[in-house]
């Protein structure tokens, strides 16, 4: 079975995020990036699928050159081979054009399974999956925390809301984006970092976007307060005090 | 019609709770716009539902029923409101925010050659302007203004608790029934039964104080410290979701979007950066308390009270001092 998976680069959690000076998106100088989270749990039910029923993980990013960085780690962790589509305007294309270069290195490859994280922790549109499975016929599912091989395709443990769970058996060729969690994150060994260096990275040119973006981001900018927060300070202690006395006399709890 | 088209999610005869957030959403984005408003459900017996819809103000309502859509499919649905949107032409089509819209309405708007604008949380739109569509970005630290530069129709879907139901005006609207062409053979995945993993033995949503955990936790050595922050303010100890995967505390003690939603006197967030998908679980809250080291965590937008500062010294004070107070 080949399994692809489609992997962000996303500034890191804890990065300290500054709007850039024409307002439209962050400053990008200093930022450190990760992996997206949730594509690491793609990653990872990929690793572990092939560990099960035998095959080759491809991992498949689109950015500019840094985040080749991303996409060793993943060779690292145990993927197979690398694409890396080589775009430096991954932010003029919407959801639909980021999906269209995705299209076109899966279809090169013709996967029996794509897998993604079921958002990106950055823009947060949880759309590129069921968008690239849409551009490329093929079914999906979402919001999976288990896939298991079956005689004809799929069983996939899809999540829906407040705890209900549901089954799901699909043909293949097949996307599923993954939940964050179903599975124990694994780290890089030595000898996998090692191993990956020798691991093959093919690097494609983006092609130019075919149509003007669908979607504009206009503008970004601090959220305004929902409420007016009464910010205490003091050492612990006095913070403690503070507190102790709002729970008392104006949330009264106790 | 190039009006707005409101979308409503049910599942055997019940509303989902959003579906009337978004049908608010929809009534006042098209008076706000001076255009109409109609409404569609999507279903098989759920003649029910239409009449109900029809007594809310709106110029239509499309009773979308065929046998094959009683179950929830994604090539069912989007073949099914191609076809609607298509015959409709409405320039807006609003969704709630659910699980299900997130399974195929980016498919859908792919059909169109648009992008959904997903898990808006403010609409502003005047007159003949292009409205403005708000999304958060990186956790809700940023918000972020969308337009749509293509022309109509528009997808856009509602998160929780944006809009209010009971907002929606009453009214009276005709029914259409629409029969979809849709064949068994479109339909590619199959869908088993729902079920729980085990059956919830904690109701966070009946407790009127809770202590709730996250990341900044660290490890889960440290989730003692806040048992006893919990216990000695008698709340309920939940968290959010990287906690319960963790398996540091049980799913069933997850606050949030895949959790429970609650609504405390007081909800005690400690180390909790606050993403969407978290604060839609506890905004309700009458009283929150933000402790958080990084004093732009988007948790202390929605706090009544707010410390910046580093847990592990300040929720073994706070522990003591409410200990002391209560004896």
């Amino acid at each position: 079975m080949k399994i692809i998976v489609a992997i962000k680069q996303v500034p890191e959690r804890d990065a300290q995020i500054q709007i850039a000076a024409n307002g439209k998106w962050i400053d990008e100088d200093d930022l450190t990036y990760a992996i997206n989270e949730p594509d690491a749990y793609a990653l990872e039910e990929a690793l572990q699928f092939k560990e099960k029923n035998g095959g080759e993980v491809i991992v498949l990013c689109a950015g500019p050159e840094r985040v080749t960085s991303t996409l060793r780690d993943a060779l690292a962790k145990g993927a197979d081979r690398a694409i890396h589509i080589e775009a430096d305007d991954l932010a003029q294309r919407d959801t639909l054009g980021v999906a269209e270069l995705l299209a076109v290195a899966v279809k090169a490859e013709s996967p029996d399974l794509i897998l993604t994280g079921l958002q990106s922790d950055d823009l947060g549109l949880g759309q590129t999956g069921v968008v690239l499975a849409e551009l490329l016929g093929i079914p999906h599912a979402t919001i999976i925390m288990q896939v298991e091989k079956t005689d004809t395709g799929l069983r996939v443990k899809r999540e829906l809301e407040d705890g209900w769970f549901q089954h799901v058996d699909m043909p293949l060729p097949a996307l599923l984006t993954i939940q964050s969690g179903g599975n124990k994150l694994r780290y890089a060994t030595l000898m996998g970092i090692k191993k990956a260096k020798s691991k093959e990275t093919n690097t494609i040119a983006a092609a130019d976007s075919s149509e003007a973006a669908a979607l504009k981001l206009a503008r970004v900018y601090l959220p305004e307060k929902q409420k007016k927060t009464v910010m205490l300070t003091g050492t612990p202690e006095q913070i403690a005090a503070q507190l102790v006395e709002k729970l008392k006399f104006e949330v009264r709890v106790i | 019609m190039s009006g707005v088209l409101v979308v409503l999610e049910q599942r055997a005869g019940n509303w989902n709770r959003m579906s009337f957030e978004a049908l608010a959403a929809g009534q006042q984005l098209a008076a706000a716009l001076g255009i109409s408003c109609s409404a569609a459900v999507v279903g098989s017996g759920i003649a029910a539902l239409g009449t109900e819809l029809a007594s809310k103000r709106l110029d239509k309502v499309f009773l979308v029923e065929h046998e094959l859509l009683g179950e929830y499919t994604s090539d069912g649905y989007v073949t099914t409101l191609e076809q609607l949107v298509k015959q409709a032409a409405p320039n807006y089509v609003i969704f709630p925010h659910t699980y299900q819209v997130r399974d195929f309405a980016p498919a859908l708007a792919t059909r169109f050659r648009r992008v959904l604008i997903s898990d808006v949380v403010a609409i502003h739109a005047e007159g003949d302007g292009t409205p403005v569509f708000v999304r958060q970005l990186l956790q809700g630290k940023l918000n972020a203004d969308y337009k749509q530069t293509a022309e109509a129709p528009a997808f856009i879907s509602i998160q929780a608790g944006t809009f209010r139901a009971d907002t929606v005006v009453e009214g009276a609207a005709q029914i259409e029934t629409i029969n979809p062409a849709i064949e068994a053979s479109q339909i590619r995945n199959k869908p088993g039964e729902r079920f729980r993993e085990s059956a919830s033995t904690v109701d966070l949503t009946v407790a009127p104080v809770i202590v709730s955990v996250g990341r900044g936790i660290g490890e889960a050595d440290n989730i003692p410290m806040i048992e006893e922050l919990a216990a000695a303010l008698g709340a309920e100890l939940a968290a959010s979701r990287p906690i319960c995967d963790n398996g540091w505390l049980p799913m069933e003690r997850q606050v949030g979007s895949s959790g429970q939603t609650v609504a405390p006197k007081l909800y005690l967030a400690v180390g909790i950066s606050g993403a969407i998908q978290h604060l839609v679980g506890m905004k309700g809250s009458k009283a929150v308390i933000a402790i958080n080291k990084d004093e732009n965590a988007p948790i202390f937008e929605v706090a009544d009270f707010g410390v910046v500062g580093d847990l592990f010294e300040i929720v073994p004070a706070l522990t003591k001092a409410v200990l002391a107070a209560k004896s």
